[in-house]
Formats: structure tokens, sequence, C-alpha cells
């Protein structure tokens, strides 16, 4: 039980997806402007994350692998990742109305997130089982959302200050967004032994 | 070779129809969103916006093509409401408000033919054939319609003039402060 | 003062407020003077909070001192006398005392210089009548809250007995920098004070009265003192000089150790706080049956030639008053009320109303202020901030137009007592953001109702169009029914006749 719940601290923090891994920064810098809708994207990331990550295991496991198509992977991964995607649209879109419209053309883009591909391949890379998978890819969602969320809540304090005007709008939020990085460096000198 | 061709043949066969069902399941009737925003509209269906009525308006603020600023009869106190729902940044010192022009009748040219409070949607004009028509003030909501049916030229636009209980303190013009 | 007397004094300070130089003295030192009748009064018809009295003389008509010309319309409201005898010469606009410069509605008298008064009604002893009949008194003398708010006093009396309040609180604080009329009153009409104090507390039925004067007027102190002797209920407390101790919730927490909740009104903790002017006025209206047509005006700043206190009827201008005074030289910037809190003038042609405290006359040297600069978020305005609010947060929201934020952050708390801007180092004018953004969100919110308001009208007219198409095919009907029945009648008579 203990190891899954340094899995989960070391995958949300340690190895964070956005800050440290530098994967799906495209909804990162997008839709961080504010904390409500940094909130929702988050959490619908999340979901497209576990679903899919679980999704693809089985089809590895129980499709590729036996029939020899380890090839066909990252195809096979695509056209999951992008049915989810799908899916979560159109629930957005009869659940949460608002927030389907203040996510706009960045809900479609869940289906190009780096992440959301990226992390069902580095759990057949390490050959992770399907529990393990399901905490991995649940912690990388965690850590996601809670990037997101912090950086969304600075950029609205940022809106309000004074900003030279050459680091005005998105080059001040890179800035941060380093800056956020190397905070989060500080959580790899976590000692869990 | 054929077993890939098949698995992922079915593997997308399997997905399709599975988003199928969900979209017959999540399908939406209407836009909830259009709907949301047309009961956010004064729903005079005025025409001051150019779009066919308020829920032509609410659609096409609900698509992006019309701004939230668009409603003159809204003002304001609409625009920031929609700008909240939509998720937008407004920039407010772009919306003119209240309607800054009201109706007015003169009474010298009125011949009380009565044609304009036909065309009023808020039935803010008040009057009787050969009677001289008045304008509610609080009830007009500046679309205009009358002044296009008047025959004798009486019904006119004229601004609403700023008094000490609407006046607002500018807003400080510094570059640097806070 | 030794160190426990100075640490005893540092724990009676309050931790809230500013202690900007009062500039008090020594305008409140000299003799109150009488400003000699002027040629021509402008009487405003709004000079309280709430509906604007309605003009009840006409042109050309000769009125009395003390007669009604405009009487209360609405609930919230309070009607204005002639201030001396003459002709009404003009009902039309002349320019406000407001920084917007626009103009208000007035009634413009020439005094003839008789000072014939009405005469009203006495009663011999007020404390025999019933709390009801003095509050209706106030209300026909026209008295409002003198204290900077001008709510009508008799809709506070009134309000007062209702919710049974049983503590009066009398403000002396006067707290604003400059001003001295309060400190004038109290020293020359300290028993009028204490007798109007007497007719409040009987017309709201409250048990007891704390007078709070900051101890930067002691002869105020004393005399107030002296003329409350013989009544045991009324106390008087001299609190620290802090500004703003003049604001109503933070006297009402000096005094009684209360706090008013933020959606509260004083009342609903048993307190009511009126001004001693006020007092002063509600004494004579009840004792000598005299309207409120004139009050006592500071005059000060540092293009006044001779500082002080003028006691002036209601409507002169504010131009006449700086004549009367003498100017040093010509003022760079007049303000109506306090340094914190006033209104900056357009021009001298403005008349005074009954809640001018002072005018200010400033020369160029007094008003240099220095450019804003960056916020260097020192929290300095949040420690002086009596209400406890954030004006850094406040206003860097209100300056990207995020007034929602502003809002939540307590905006329709502030008091825009001024204390913020006073003390903030960068020299950010935070009051006026927080104005800027309540006047842009009462706009906000009356284009809200504006729109509620027509939705309305548009369903009503649907419906009303939708009957009247019911009604007409109803009465069609009906016709052709009636025709038919006819004819059939017709048919029966022809068949009979046949």
């Amino acid at each position: 039980m203990s190891e899954y719940l340094v899995l989960l601290v070391s995958t949300a923090l340690v190895n964070n997806v956005v800050l440290v891994r530098f994967l799906g920064l495209c909804p990162f810098m997008g839709v961080s402007k504010r904390v409500d809708s940094a909130l929702g994207m988050g959490l619908a990331t999340s979901f497209v994350i576990v679903l899919a990550a679980a999704l693809s295991w089985i089809l590895e496991h129980w499709l590729l692998a036996p029939l020899g198509l380890g090839y066909l992977r990252i195809m096979t991964f695509i056209l999951v990742i992008a049915a989810v995607v799908q899916f979560t649209e159109a629930v957005l879109h009869k659940m949460a109305p608002n927030l389907y419209q203040m996510l706009g053309i960045y809900l479609p883009l869940i289906a190009t997130n780096c992440s959301v591909l990226g992390l069902p391949l580095i759990n057949m890379q390490e050959g992770h089982g399907f529990v393990t998978t399901l905490v991995y890819d649940f912690g990388s969602a965690l850590g996601f959302t809670l990037a997101m969320v912090i950086f969304a809540g600075m950029r609205e304090r940022l809106a309000l200050a004074k900003v030279p005007d050459t680091f005005a709008g998105t080059p001040i939020a890179f800035v941060l967004a380093s800056l956020m990085s190397l905070a989060f460096m500080g959580f790899s000198g976590l000692n869990f032994k | 070779m054929i077993a890939a061709i098949v698995s992922l043949t079915l593997l997308g066969a399997i997905l399709g129809l599975a988003l199928g069902v969900a979209a017959r399941k999540f399908a939406v009737e209407g836009d909830p969103l259009i709907d949301e925003i047309e009961a956010m509209m004064p729903g005079s269906n005025c025409g001051q916006c150019g779009q066919a009525g308020c829920a032509g308006a609410a659609r096409a603020i609900a698509e992006g093509t019309a701004p939230v600023t668009s409603c003159p009869p809204g003002g304001k106190g609409l625009a920031a409401a929609l700008a909240a729902k939509l998720g937008v940044t407004l920039d407010l010192s772009t919306v003119v408000d209240e309607g800054p022009k009201l109706a007015q009748v003169s009474e010298e040219i009125c011949i009380g033919c009565c044609r304009c409070l036909k065309v009023c949607p808020t039935d803010a004009i008040v009057g009787a054939a050969k009677q001289i028509h008045n304008v509610i003030r609080e009830a007009c909501t500046g679309c205009g319609n009358c002044v296009e049916r008047c025959p004798t030229e009486a019904v006119a636009m004229r601004p609403v003039p700023v008094t000490l209980q609407h006046w607002v303190w500018p807003k400080p013009e510094s570059t640097a402060a806070a | 003062m030794g160190l426990i007397e100075k640490f005893l004094h540092k724990l009676a300070t309050p931790n809230w407020g500013v202690h900007p130089d009062d500039h008090k003295r020594p305008a409140a030192d000299a003799p109150l003077r009488i400003l000699p009748l002027p040629a021509r009064l402008y009487v405003p018809l709004q000079q309280h909070v709430g509906q604007p009295g309605r003009p009840i003389v006409l042109v050309g008509q000769k009125v009395l001192k003390g007669e009604l010309i405009a009487e209360a319309q609405g609930n919230i409201s309070a009607p204005i006398h002639a201030p001396t005898s003459g002709t009404v010469v003009a009902i039309g606009e002349i320019t406000a005392p407001h920084p917007s410069g626009l103009p208000f509605a007035s009634i413009a008298i020439e005094p003839d210089g008789d000072e014939r008064a009405v005469e009203l009604p006495i009663p011999a002893d007020p404390f025999a009548l019933a709390p009801a009949e003095i509050t209706r008194l106030v209300a026909a003398a026209g008295v409002v809250g003198l204290g900077g708010a001008t709510f009508p006093s008799a809709v506070k009396l009134a309000l007062g007995k209702r919710s049974e309040v049983t503590t009066l609180i009398v403000n002396g604080g006067e707290c604003e920098p400059y001003l001295s009329c309060d400190d004038r009153v109290m020293r020359d009409f300290a028993a009028a004070v204490i007798d109007g104090v007497r007719l409040m507390m009987h017309a709201m039925g409250a048990g007891k009265a704390l007078v709070g004067i900051e101890d930067n007027k002691p002869e105020a102190i004393v005399a107030m003192r002296k003329a409350a002797a013989p009544f045991p209920e009324i106390k008087i407390r001299p609190v620290p000089a802090r500004y703003p101790m003049g604001s109503d919730r933070q006297l009402i927490q000096t005094l009684t150790g209360k706090e008013v909740p933020s959606d509260c009104r004083a009342a609903d903790i048993g307190v009511l706080v009126n001004n001693v002017s006020t007092a002063n006025a509600v004494h004579r209206a009840i004792r000598l049956g005299e309207p409120l047509i004139r009050r006592i005006v500071t005059l000060s700043g540092g293009a006044i030639w001779q500082p002080g206190n003028i006691l002036a009827p209601i409507g002169t201008l504010v131009s006449d008053l700086l004549t009367f005074a003498g100017l040093k030289s010509e003022p760079a910037r007049l303000l109506m009320g306090g340094p914190m809190m006033g209104a900056v003038l357009p021009h001298a042609n403005v008349p005074i109303v009954k809640g001018t405290a002072g005018i200010l006359a400033f020369n160029e040297e007094e008003i240099i202020t220095p450019e804003a600069g960056p916020c260097i978020r020192c929290g300095n305005c949040t420690r002086a901030c009596p209400i406890g609010l954030l004006p850094l947060e406040m206003a860097a929201n209100i300056r990207a137009d995020n007034l929602s934020a502003a809002e939540a952050f307590g905006l329709s708390d502030c008091i825009a007592c001024g204390c913020c801007a006073y003390i903030c180092p960068s020299h950010i004018p935070l009051v006026q953001y927080f104005t800027h953004a309540k006047g842009e969100l009462s706009a906000q919110s009356r284009s809200r109702l504006r729109n509620e308001a027509t939705k309305r009208l548009a369903r009503e007219r649907a419906e009303r169009l939708e009957r009247e198409v019911i009604e007409k095919a109803a009465a069609a009907a009906k016709r052709k029914a009636e025709r038919a029945a006819q004819k059939a009648a017709a048919k029966a008579a022809e068949e009979v006749a046949t």
C-alpha cells in the first residue's frame, strides 16, 4: 500500500508531468488565465488521462502483445485517446456548457496533449502492472491539475501587477513557469526511506 | 498483416459505436448556453443589436460571432454578467451605457396617429387617437422603432442628461499606480 | 509623560486610522461671527439623502423667514425653508457643490433685509409630548444629519424608536483636520446641544446618551461637562483624537466596545449616532420653532485671511463667504468639507447646503501632490483602514477593471475616509479608485434593474397582444353567434308568419 502512496507523491510532485517532465505545456500556457477554467481543464484532462491509460493498458496486454503488433502501439493509443476526448467533449457539452465554452479549442486539443499520449507510453516502457498504471496516471493527472491551478492563481495576480511592456503577457508567464519549474525541482530532494 | 488490419478495424468500429451511443445519450437539444443567455437578455426583441431578436442575439453571442457588449438596452450590467458567464475579458470602457438616447415626443408636432405606440417593444409610449402621445422614460429602451414610424417626425431620440445621481467618478489616470 | 502613562496612552489609541496634523487652530479659537445677509441666496432642493424637495412657491412670491418653500416627497426626504424673508426671484439650476460640476435645482431668494419670521407654535413642555410628535416636529423643521451624511433626522429618530435603541451616541468627534464648526457649537451652545440630546433621547426612547468628543478639544469637553452636569443619563466621554473617529462605526466601537456588523445598521445593535450640530438643530426646531435654515461653517485654509467659524444662512454662495473672511491670495483649490473627505468645488459660485461643515481655500503650496508611484506593497493602507479592508488589493483589481473581485474584497464596506490614500507612501489615489468602482458598480446594478424591467415590460406586452387576439376572436365569435341567432329568429318568425 505504502508503495502506491510513494508512487502517488512522486508522480504528482517529484516527477510532475508539466513542471519536471515538460509534457502537456499547451493547455498549461493556454488555459491558465483564470483559476476556474484551469481547474476545469485539469479535471477534464485528468479524466482523459486515467481513462486512456487504463484502456491502452488493456489493449496493449490483451490485443497488441498477444498478436505481436507492438509497432501499432502509437496508432492504437492515439485512436483510444481521440475517442475518449470526443466522449469527454460530449459529456461536458451536456453537463457543463459554461466550462465547455470556457475551454473552447483547448478541449478537443486534449487529444494532442503530449502528456496524455506520453503517460501510456511511459507505462509500457516501465512495464507497469494494471494497478500501478492506474496509480501512476492518477498521480500524474493530479500533478497536472495542481500545476494548472497554482499557475493560474499566480497569473491572476500577475494580471494586476505592473509588468514592463516588453514582458507583459505571455513572456512574463513563461518566466513564471520556469520559476515554478525550478521550485518543483526542489521536490526531488524528498527522501522516502 | 491481416491480424493488424482486422484488429484495428475492429477497434475503430467498437470505439465508433461507443461514441455513437454516447452522442445519442448526451445529445444536447438546442444549446443550454444559448438558452441561459437568452434568459439574461431583456427580451424586448428591439433589434438594436442587428440580430433577429433576443434569441438570435443569444445564439450569436454564444457562438462568439457577436461581442458580449452588443446589447444596448442591457448596458454594462448585462455585458459584465455575460462576460463572467462566457469567461471572456471585457473592456467596459467601450460599452455605451443605459441607452444614452431615449425617445421624446415633441408635443407641438404630434398628431396623435398611434403608429409609434404599436411598434414600441416595451409599451413605453402612452396615447390615444388624436391625443398627444408621451414617452415613459423609465420604460423606454431607446430602440428607435418609433422614430421610423412617425409620419411627422415628432418622435426624436434625445440624449439622456447626466445627473448628480448618475455621475461616476472617473478612473484615476495613472501609469504606475497600484 | 511618564513611561507608564505613555504605554497606557498607546493602549487607549485605536489601532486603525491615521493621525494627520489637525490644523484646527486658529480657526477653532476665533469667536463665532455672523454673516451679514448676502445679496441673493440659492437654496438647493436636494440637500439631503433621498428624494429632493418639491418647490411649492412661485417666482415673484414673497416668503417669510422659515417659511416652507419646498416640501418633502417620499419616505426619505426633508422639507426646505426660506432662510430669510424676501422674494423668490427664480427657480432654476445652479452648480452643485460636487466635484462633477453638474447643476442641480435650487430656489433663488432675494432677501428684503426685514428678517420677518413665520410664527410657529412652540410646545410648552416638549417632554410631555408623545415621542412621535417630537419626530414630526423635527421632520417639519427639515433637520438632517449635520455630520456630513445629511440623512433626514426624523427618519433616523423613527428608526431608533422602532428598533428600540437604548443608547444614543452623540458625535462630537469632528476628526477631519481644519474643521471646527462642531467644536464651536459645543463651546458656544453647550446647553442647547444637551437639550437637543435630551429631546432626541425622548423621541427615540433611549435611556442614556454618550457624547464622544476627541481629546484635542479640551474647551468643548469642559463646556459640555458643565452643561451635562444636571443630567446623569448623559455622559461626556473624551475619545482619542484619531481620524476617522467621527465615522459612526468607529465611534460606536470606541465608546461601547461593540462592532457594527458589515451588513447591519447601528440601530440593529441598539445604538444610534447623531451629530452635536444636529442636536443643536433639534433644540432650535423644538424650543424656538426655527427650522434648519442656517448653520455654522468653518472657513479655513492657507488662502483665507481671517480663518474662523461663520454662522451663515443655507444657500449662501461660497464666494460671499470667501469675501467675508477675506482672501490672502486667489485660492488654488476650494473644498467643501474637510481635506480627507471633502468635495472639490468647481468654482466659488456654488451654494452652501445643510451638510456643509466647512469651506477650505488652499493656496498653491498646500495642494502640491507628488505624482503617484507604483505600489510597493508596504501594507500601510491595510493597517490604516478603519474597516480592516485591503485597499491595495481592491485598487489593483479595480485598475484591472476587475470590479467583482474588488467587491469580494469588501469594497461596499469602504467608507471612503481616505486613510489609505493619506498614508500611502506612493501617493496612489486609492479613494478615487474606490469611488469610481462604487459608481461603476451602482451604474451596473441600475442597468441590471432596467434590464429586468424591460424584460417584464416586453413579456407583459406579449401577453397583452396574445390576450387581444383571443378577445378579438371571442368577440368575433360572439357577433357571429348573435347574427346566427338573429337569422334563426327571423327565419322562425317568417315561418310562423307563413
